[in-house]
């Protein structure tokens, strides 16, 4: 079999909007999970406990089915309740939700890990339950889930190539289509996984930084 | 300043079924350093949590500096729970140094001395740190100021702790075991700014296993059992006169271990 790079290689402007897409799909898709998991951990602790059971059953349905079957229905199904999307809105909306429940339940054991005595101290010196919250929980608790939430964002980089099931035209999707074009596939895949691989690798070194930046902040030997 | 700084009357405490705190009356007045020592379980901690409203009293109050804190009880025994902005403007007159020193990681040790006179009581951020830069003088630790707690020893974590509680300028400190969680060498550090802060006046209830700390410190000692205060006075009360058999109990280890000497 003949491993022809080039001639993937040759459709540069296509692929280079396909790894566009994916990147686009993946920060907003990212950053719209993590917000709003964060909203449902806010929600979760502090809620009115209905809102709670409510937003849990959310987390488990989303953690217990798969991310094609979740896009699927709410693409082809979407439509049957009066909610058509392009595949793009679709894909993002659907990262977000799917993300989200994974976030809010690294953001609620990062809120949980947080030292009671911390929250006493606080309290000790006057502080307001809102002033805990905004100086003393949100702070320490991102620190607690950094590592996690790094190791999200990872699988959510990976997790963008499923969206090429609804026609979103991101890098997956053109790669594959100009896999069948020429019959390279084994090239194809090849370059798209090297491509995540990088992709991968760029965010683990940003996390790294993030942590070592971080790390004169960590929790004190006591 | 007539009414003693603190006043506990009838305090009971339960957690679930088990009784913890089984009617404890204390007084403390202005400037006294009172130690409450006692066997593990035996209620002093949660004695003083509650004196600081961490823990709810199941009844019985707590007034501070004629202000009750966390409930009001009328005669017939009904309890009326005060307002948030109450129970935080009363428990300001208090201090609290744990055992874990619980400082903020994410703040450096002026941020954690100056936090609650920025975010409480609303100073312009010089002044809130031209104080809390005076309380870690006071502690010794001006040159540690930009130091975040990962990077200071336990002893210097405490002595930041004890700066932070300080800065809100209380009337009362508590102590729940500082020096538990320390080695000897670090224990002497924090005991020695303990020691200034008495000689200053401070008003203090420290718990605390450190029996030479409170046999020198401390004006009176409550010894806890049982969730009962078994003894209250003098030092030499406790320690020396007509020794309660129990104490002689407690105190065998610590005599055992050289500390004979001190009592």
């Amino acid at each position: 079999m003949n491993f022809d790079i080039n001639l993937i290689v040759s459709r540069l402007p296509e692929l280079a909007q396909g790894f566009g897409i994916t990147i686009v799909m993946w920060i907003a898709g990212t950053i719209g999970a993590a917000l709003l998991g964060f909203i449902i951990a806010i929600a979760r602790r502090y809620g009115p406990l209905p809102l709670g059971i409510l937003l849990r059953v959310y987390i488990e349905v989303i953690r217990g089915t798969p991310f094609l079957i979740q896009l699927f229905l709410l693409y082809f199904g979407g439509p049957s309740i009066g909610l058509s999307l392009e595949p793009v809105p679709a894909g993002l909306i659907g990262i977000t939700l799917y993300g989200a429940a994974y976030f809010a339940e690294i953001f609620r054991a990062g809120f949980e890990a947080v030292p009671h005595g911390h929250v006493e101290a606080a309290e000790c010196v006057g502080f307001t339950r809102t002033q805990v919250v905004f100086r003393v929980l949100i702070p320490e608790m991102t620190m607690l889930v950094l590592p996690a939430a790094v190791n999200m964002t990872i699988v959510l980089a990976k997790d963008t190539a499923v969206l090429s099931i609804i026609t979103v035209p991101e890098v997956t999707m053109v790669i594959s289509a100009i896999g069948s074009e020429f019959y390279a596939f084994v090239e194809s895949l090849f370059l798209l996984a090297l491509f995540y691989w990088g992709l991968v690798e760029l965010c683990g070194k940003l996390g790294r930084t993030a942590e070592s930046k971080l790390s004169k902040y960590r929790f004190a030997a006591s | 300043m007539t009414s003693s700084a603190l006043l506990i009357n009838r305090l009971h405490k339960s957690f679930g079924k088990t009784e913890v705190l089984r009617g404890i009356d204390l007084e403390i007045p202005h400037g006294q350093v009172p130690c409450l020592i006692g066997p593990s379980g035996s209620g002093k901690s949660t004695l003083l949590r509650c004196m600081a409203f961490l823990e709810e009293p199941t009844s019985g109050t707590v007034v501070v500096n004629g202000r009750p804190l966390g409930y009001t009880e009328s005669a017939d025994g009904t309890r009326t729970r005060l307002p948030a902005a109450e129970i935080r403007a009363v428990r300001s007159q208090i201090g609290m140094v744990f055992q874990q020193f619980n400082l903020w990681p994410h703040m450096t040790a002026l941020g954690n001395v100056s936090e609650a006179l920025k975010t409480v009581q609303k100073l312009p951020v010089r002044e809130a740190e031209e104080r809390a830069m005076a309380q870690l003088q006071k502690v010794g630790l001006e040159n540690r100021a930009d130091h975040y707690p990962s990077q200071l020893s336990g002893g210097q974590q405490q002595r930041v702790a004890i700066a932070r509680a300080l800065a809100i300028e209380p009337k009362l400190v508590f102590f729940d075991e500082p020096t538990a969680s320390l080695d000897p060498e670090l224990t002497g550090e924090v005991l020695n700014v303990m020691r200034a802060l008495a000689a200053d006046g401070m008003t203090m209830v420290v718990v605390s296993h450190e029996i030479g700390f409170a046999a020198s410190v401390g004006q009176k000692v409550a010894f806890l059992d049982q969730g009962k205060l078994l003894i209250n006075g003098t030092p030499r009360e406790v320690f020396q006169k007509n020794r309660h058999p129990r104490i002689d109990q407690f105190l065998e280890t610590y005599l055992d271990r050289g500390a004979a000497m001190l009592l």
